[in-house]
C-alpha cells in the first residue's frame, strides 16, 4: 500500500491541495461576519487616524466633484457636454471612486495581508471580499450624499431612484470579481500594483465621467457629422459606462436618460459573470497565497 | 503518487494505537536562488532558459525527510541554524511547496512564528476578534473565550491599542493565546516562545501540554533544550535537511549536544 493510499483511508489530506470549488465557497460562506467585520474595523482603525475621521468619505467625493467641476464644467468647454451636467458629472464622480477605491484595495488585498495569511489557515478568498465590502460601506454615506444634492438641486424623487438599489447591488458584486481577479495576478506579478493608478485613471478619463460618449461620438444631423459607431459599441459594452449610465438614468430626468433594458441585461450578464470567474480564478491558486517562494 | 517502502517509514516503537495526524512522506524541498541574493521567481527561470546568464544556485533545504506525527505527540524539532527546521514546518502548512514528496495532513495547521503583527493597524482586541472569526469560530464562541485568550496573553492594559504598538513579546503572546485556543488540532509553534519572558514560557509550555492531553499535535521548534525536555514526548533531530534521530526526548537531546560540543 502507497503512503498516499494510507492517507486517504485514516482521512489526511494532502497539504497544499485545495478543497473542491464548492466546499470552498461554502468555507468562505460560513465566515461572512468575519468580511463585515474586518471591513467594519478596517474602516474605523483608518478614521482614528485622521483627525476629520469618519466626515473624509464624503468630503473625498465632494472635493473631488469640485475639482472636477471646476476644470470640466468652467476653465474647458465642451460641446459634448449633457443636460444636467452638475448632477452628471457628481453621478459620475461618486460612482467612480467606489469603483477605483475597490480595485486597488482588492487588488493589494493578499499582498498586503501577509501575515495573516501566512499564520491562520482560512480560505483567502475572504481578504479581497472584505476589501471590496470595506469600500462598499464607505461608499453608501456618499450615495446619502449624492441624492441629498440632487434633491437641493430641484430633482423631485421618484419611483425610478429605487433601481440603484439593485444597481448597487450588481455594481458590488462586479466589483468582487474584478477584486479578485486583481488579487490573484497581483500575487504572481507584483508590479500589477503599480499599474492599477494608471489602469484607473485610464477608466476614469475614458469613461464619460464629465463629458457624454453619447453626445461626443453619436451622430449629430446638424453638424453633418456620422458619428462613430465602433466607439458606441465599444463603450456600450463597458461595464463602468453602463452601471454610469443606469444610475444616471435611474435617478435624472429629460431626455437622454431613459430607462435602458439592454444595459440592464449587460450589466447583469458582467457582474454575475465576473463574480464566477473571478471566484474559480482565484480559487485555483488557493495554495499559492501564502507561500514565501 | 509516492511508493514508499518499509524502511523509509519512520514509526516510533509506541503508537498505543494513535491516530496518525501527520505524514511527511520522504519531503525535499529546493529553493532556486539568486547568487546575488535575490530569490528566483518563476518569471525569472523562464529569462534564464533563454539564455540571459545569471548565477542561479539551487539550495537543497530538505533531502528526503519522512516522519509520522500522531496525536497527543508533542514533537520538539532541533538543530543547528539553516538546518532545514523553519522550511520544515513550512512545508507542514502549505507555505513552501515541496519539490519532491509529500505531506498529509489531518486539518490545516497553524503556525506561529516571530514577526509580524496579524493586522498591525488593528487593535489586540480586533485582531482577536478577526482572527477567530478567520478561523472559524463564531462571534458567540470568540466571546466566551475572549476573556480566557486575553488572560493568558497577559497584556490586558495595551488589548485596545494598534498591534503596530506591541513588542515582539507582546505580539508573540497575542498570537499564541489566540492560536492555541484551537484544541483538537495542530499547531506549529516557530521560535515564537523564545521572544517571551520567563513567566509567559512557563504559561505556554502548560498550554501546550494541555493540547497535547486534549488529542491534539503540537510541533515546536526551539533552541533552548529545557522548554523541549519540559514539553515534548518525541524529539526530531535535523542536519542539514536530513532527519538524523527520532525518539525520546533525552536520548536525542544527549545526542544533539554531544555533537555540538565536539
Amino acid at each position: 500500500m502507497t503512503t498516499a493510499e494510507d492517507a486517504a483511508r485514516l482521512g489526511l489530506h494532502k497539504v497544499g491541495g485545495r478543497p473542491p470549488l464548492r466546499a470552498y465557497v461554502s468555507e468562505v460562506w460560513r465566515r461572512r461576519v468575519f468580511i463585515f467585520s474586518m471591513a467594519r474595523f478596517r474602516i474605523e482603525s483608518e478614521n482614528q487616524q485622521n483627525s476629520l475621521g469618519m466626515f473624509w468619505v464624503i468630503l473625498k467625493p465632494l472635493l473631488n466633484a469640485l475639482v472636477y467641476g471646476l476644470i470640466f464644467g468652467f476653465l474647458l468647454g465642451s460641446n459634448s457636454r449633457p443636460d444636467h451636467f452638475v448632477e452628471f458629472l457628481i453621478i459620475g464622480v461618486f460612482i467612480f471612486e467606489f469603483f477605483s477605491q475597490a480595485w486597488t484595495a482588492g487588488g493589494k488585498s493578499i499582498t498586503n495581508n501577509a501575515a495573516l495569511v501566512q499564520s491562520l489557515a482560512f480560505p483567502r478568498m475572504v481578504l479581497p471580499l472584505a476589501a471590496v465590502t470595506q469600500r462598499f460601506l464607505q461608499f453608501l454615506p456618499t450615495v446619502g450624499i449624492m441624492l441629498v444634492f440632487l434633491l437641493i438641486n430641484g430633482n423631485p424623487p421618484d419611483f425610478h431612484w429605487l433601481l440603484i438599489v439593485p444597481l448597487f447591488f450588481l455594481y458590488f458584486l462586479f466589483n468582487c470579481g474584478l477584486a479578485l481577479v486583481t488579487a490573484r495576478l497581483s500575487v504572481h506579478w507584483r508590479d500589477l500594483n503599480n499599474f492599477l493608478p494608471f489602469l484607473t485613471r485610464l477608466f476614469f478619463y475614458t469613461t464619460g465621467i464629465f463629458f457624454s460618449i453619447e453626445e461626443r461620438f453619436g451622430p449629430r444631423p446638424e453638424d453633418n457629422y456620422d458619428g462613430h459607431p465602433l466607439v458606441l459599441k465599444i463603450a456600450a459594452a463597458q461595464p463602468i459606462h453602463e452601471f454610469l449610465t443606469l444610475a444616471r438614468s435611474a435617478l435624472l430626468q429629460g431626455p437622454g436618460y431613459g430607462f435602458n433594458e439592454r444595459y440592464w441585461l449587460y450589466a447583469i450578464a458582467w457582474s454575475i459573470g465576473l463574480l464566477a470567474f473571478g471566484t474559480w480564478f482565484f480559487w485555483r491558486a488557493e495554495e499559492r497565497y501564502g507561500r514565501v517562494d | 503518487m509516492a511508493v514508499s517502502t518499509d524502511h523509509e517509514r519512520v514509526e516510533p516503537a509506541a503508537t498505543h494505537g494513535r491516530k496518525p495526524v501527520v505524514i511527511v512522506d520522504d519531503v525535499h524541498v529546493e529553493y532556486k536562488v539568486f547568487a546575488t541574493g535575490k530569490r528566483a521567481t518563476a518569471a525569472d527561470r523562464r529569462v534564464i532558459k533563454l539564455g540571459r546568464t545569471k548565477q542561479l544556485r539551487t539550495v537543497h533545504a530538505l533531502k528526503g525527510v519522512s516522519f509520522t506525527a500522531y496525536e497527543q505527540d508533542s514533537i520538539g524539532v532541533i538543530g543547528t541554524n539553516g538546518s532545514g527546521k523553519s522550511t520544515l514546518m513550512r512545508a507542514i502548512v502549505g507555505l513552501t511547496p515541496t519539490s519532491r514528496g509529500a505531506i498529509y495532513a489531518s486539518s490545516r495547521p497553524s503556525l506561529l512564528g516571530v514577526g509580524a503583527a496579524l493586522m498591525r493597524d488593528l487593535s489586540g482586541e480586533r485582531n482577536i476578534i478577526l482572527g477567530g472569526l478567520a478561523m472559524g469560530f463564531t462571534l458567540d464562541e470568540i466571546e466566551a473565550s475572549y476573556d480566557d485568550i486575553v488572560a493568558f496573553s497577559g497584556i490586558e492594559k495595551f488589548i485596545d491599542l494598534p498591534m503596530r504598538a506591541y513588542s515582539s513579546g507582546m505580539t508573540a503572546r497575542l498570537k499564541f493565546a489566540l492560536a492555541s485556543v484551537q484544541t483538537h488540532d495542530i499547531l506549529i509553534v516557530d521560535e515564537a516562545l523564545a521572544v517571551g519572558d520567563r513567566k509567559f514560557r512557563a504559561r505556554s509550555e502548560a498550554r501546550i501540554r494541555e493540547i497535547r492531553d486534549n488529542a491534539g499535535t503540537v510541533f515546536l521548534v526551539s533552541h533552548s533544550m529545557q522548554s523541549i525536555k519540559d514539553t515534548c514526548s518525541r524529539v526530531i533531530w535535523l542536519d542539514q535537511g536530513t532527519l538524523v534521530m527520532d525518539g525520546e526526548p533525552d536520548e536525542v537531546i544527549d545526542a544533539y549536544n554531544e555533537s555540538q560540543d565536539k
